[in-house]
């Protein structure tokens, strides 16, 4: 009788371990990289493949990676270099990895400078993008000098709406006008800053690539 | 802040010590109410704990009684078990050696027999008593009297020469015989051993009757102390189940360990099954899968070891017939094969995985990717293990029923410590409450101590007065 009691027991506690526990929130991961290739900053991609390939080891079954460039005019899916949702299947996974790995390959090859710089554009892509994704963590991340050169005609002083996105800025570089007055380049940044926060978002600033780790946590 | 409590408003000085004045005095006027109230509050706390004590202290008792009982109920059953496997082993012994005696006597009286007769037979027949030789030897010396006498001597050598003639053959005859007997007696040998043997046999036999006589005779008096409810027999039973629940813990402990490396072995593989991104609540739907087959496997464990009648755990299972119990112990062992089988190769599924991630990881990193020689070693080991470790955790059966019935007896003894301590704690509280309210009867006198010390002056100066008061006066006359 005692030993009946006690296996009921530990069934239900497996029962209730198993089920009861459970969380809304999917745990899947979707990161989406805005890559610069303005200007002077494509000599910085080489730092960007080594996040890449950071985040491709990192990343797990189900889970979703982009990498877009920014260009003139970033709201265009044709600026999104590379794409994947990670199979269920771990082995199938790994080989997506690979491709995607080709992929960034050939475009850091082939990678040309754009005329102008439109980071909003592309914010506004990865953040329709991630929510099409279904992830349950949203990560935006931002490779850029954050400095927004519009071509004429582009519309973009408007709210966005980045609610539960978290937006990492990384490897923002000074710029020459920054060496003369440095409040031009903490001013950037707290446009920046200002502008996620009132679309809902969190607002990140990682300069020291070792520190990304830490920053990402994923 | 309201100033309404102050007497002298503006002043609150003054009309805190008017307030503190008033309360003294309410306090001194029902000084005596005031202590027969703290006096009953903390009689009748000292009361209520003195029962909740008592009652505790009956409810231990209880307990303890009742764990007496199912220590000494284990312990008959386990003795009565012991002594129905030595009689059911006498009897096999008696059955297979004791039952064949009336054979086994026919046989040593057939072989006795038999040795008797070839004794018999090779009973030495003693030759001729030699008088002849005598007579020989009278012959001779009348021949060496004789003197010349040819015929007498011719006579008498020719006599001579046939007697040693029939001697030489007397000699031959009888050593024929005795070679003839030897050889009888030769050919007794096995018989003799045969005979020493089968009486050895006996011997071992009825000496081992003799041990087991011994050990059930041991068993009998320890049932004995059982049935007759003694301390010595519940304290060594309780010393006992309190060992068994320490090493089937210990081992219970090993057996997890175990599992957990089972777990590690088919976990990633899992998700290569059943997807590495599904959830099940907050775990990974891989992982729960892979803890559901350790657990099939333990279940299929502990009934293929319910079957084989090694664990008592399910009586069902115990009074299925003979050969449903078979069929139960095939199906369960072929389940148990199969998951082997199926860990083996996701031990396998394992180590390719490892290999590809970490491929993976050296390309993304920008390294060469590697070939370690001897690649094949922790994959073969990782299979066999998967393979083997089902097997070995059917075994979790044995401990876990030692563990289940030993608990029974430890979570008595810790529940009966535990009323123990909480009616030594009632007893303590009804104490403290007692002596309590005397210190609190104290500070309470403490706080009007100024009316009081005035009471007391007054007391005494009406004593004084009283005692020098006006003389009686004298009687008239």
């Amino acid at each position: 009788m005692t030993t009946r009691r006690m296996l009921s027991a530990l069934a239900l506690v497996v029962g209730v371990t198993a089920f009861g526990c459970s969380d809304a929130t999917p745990p899947t991961q979707g990161v989406y990289m805005l890559l610069d290739t303005s200007g002077t900053y494509t000599e910085e991609l080489g730092k960007a493949s080594k996040i890449i390939n950071y985040l491709l080891s990192e990343l797990t079954a189900g889970d979703s990676l982009a990498v877009a460039r920014i260009d003139s005019g970033s709201f265009s899916e044709k600026d999104i270099m590379a794409r994947v949702t990670f199979d269920n299947r771990p082995t199938t996974a790994n080989e997506q990895k690979r491709g995607f790995m080709r992929q960034m390959n050939t475009f850091s090859s082939q990678v040309h400078p754009s005329r102008h710089t439109d980071i909003t554009g592309g914010l506004i892509q990865a953040v329709d993008w991630l929510r099409e994704t279904g992830a349950g963590t949203k990560t935006v991340l931002i490779f850029s000098d954050l400095e927004e050169d519009l071509a004429k005609g582009h519309v973009r002083d408007f709210p966005i709406n980045v609610k539960g996105v978290r937006v990492i800025a990384l490897n923002v570089t000074k710029l020459r006008s920054d060496n003369i007055d440095p409040r031009e380049y903490q001013k950037r940044l707290d446009h920046w800053q200002a502008r996620v926060e009132e679309g809902g978002g969190t607002w990140q600033v990682v300069n020291d690539l070792d520190r990304l780790t830490r920053a990402l946590q994923i | 802040m309201s100033t309404t409590w102050m007497i002298w408003p503006g002043h609150p000085g003054p009309s805190l010590l008017i307030w503190a004045a008033l309360g003294v005095m309410a306090l001194y006027l029902a000084r005596i109410p005031a202590h027969r109230a703290i006096r009953a509050g903390a009689r009748v706390l000292t009361h209520a704990m003195r029962l909740s004590a008592r009652s505790l202290m009956h409810a231990q008792g209880r307990l303890a009684e009742r764990n007496r009982d199912v220590l000494l109920t284990l312990g008959e059953q386990t003795v009565e078990n012991e002594i129905g496997r030595e009689l059911q082993r006498v009897r096999t012994v008696v059955a297979r050696d004791l039952a064949a005696y009336p054979e086994l006597h026919r046989i040593l009286s057939d072989q006795i027999t038999r040795i008797d007769e070839d004794y018999r037979r090779a009973t030495d027949t003693p030759p001729s008593p030699p008088s002849w030789l005598r007579s020989l030897e009278l012959m001779k010396g009348l021949v060496a009297q004789g003197g010349g006498d040819s015929v007498v001597v011719d006579v008498l050598k020719a006599m001579e020469h046939s007697l040693e003639k029939n001697h030489r053959e007397a000699m031959e005859a009888y050593r024929a015989q005795s070679a003839k007997r030897h050889g009888i007696l030769t050919k007794m040998m096995p018989f003799w051993r045969k005979v020493t043997g089968t009486l050895e046999h006996v011997n071992r036999t009825v000496r081992g009757l003799e041990d087991r006589s011994a050990h059930i005779d041991e068993q009998m008096a320890r049932y004995t102390e059982m049935r007759g409810r003694s301390q010595k027999a519940s304290r060594m039973l309780g010393a006992s189940q309190l060992t068994q629940f320490f090493i089937a813990g210990l081992v219970l402990v090993i057996a997890a360990l175990g599992g957990f490396i089972n777990f590690q072995l088919i976990a990633l593989p899992m998700s290569e099954m059943v997807g590495g991104a599904s959830h099940l609540g907050s775990f990974k739907t891989s992982d729960v899968a892979a803890l559901v087959i350790i657990m099939v496997e333990i279940a299929m464990g502990l009934f293929l070891m319910e079957s084989l009648r090694v664990t008592h755990m399910f009586p069902v299972i115990g009074v299925m017939d003979d050969r449903m119990r078979k069929r139960m112990m095939i199906v369960t062992l072929t389940i148990l094969s199969i998951l082997a089988c199926v860990e083996a190769s996701l031990a396998y599924m394992r180590d390719l995985l490892a290999t590809d991630h970490e491929a993976l990881t050296q390309a993304l990193a920008g390294v060469q990717a590697s070939q370690p020689e001897f690649r094949w070693i922790p994959s073969v080991g990782q299979m066999v293990m998967g393979f083997i470790l089902p097997f070995a955790l059917t075994f979790v059966a044995i401990p876990l029923e030692s563990f289940v019935h030993a608990s029974r007896t430890v979570l008595g003894v810790l529940a009966e410590g535990l009323l123990k301590a909480l009616a030594f704690c009632c007893r303590l509280a009804g104490n403290v409450a007692l002596q309590a309210g005397s210190v609190l009867v104290t500070v309470y006198d403490l706080t009007i101590f100024v009316p009081l010390r005035v009471e007391r002056w007054i007391a005494a100066s009406a004593e004084s007065r009283a005692l020098s008061g006006p003389k009686p006066s004298a009687p008239r006359p």
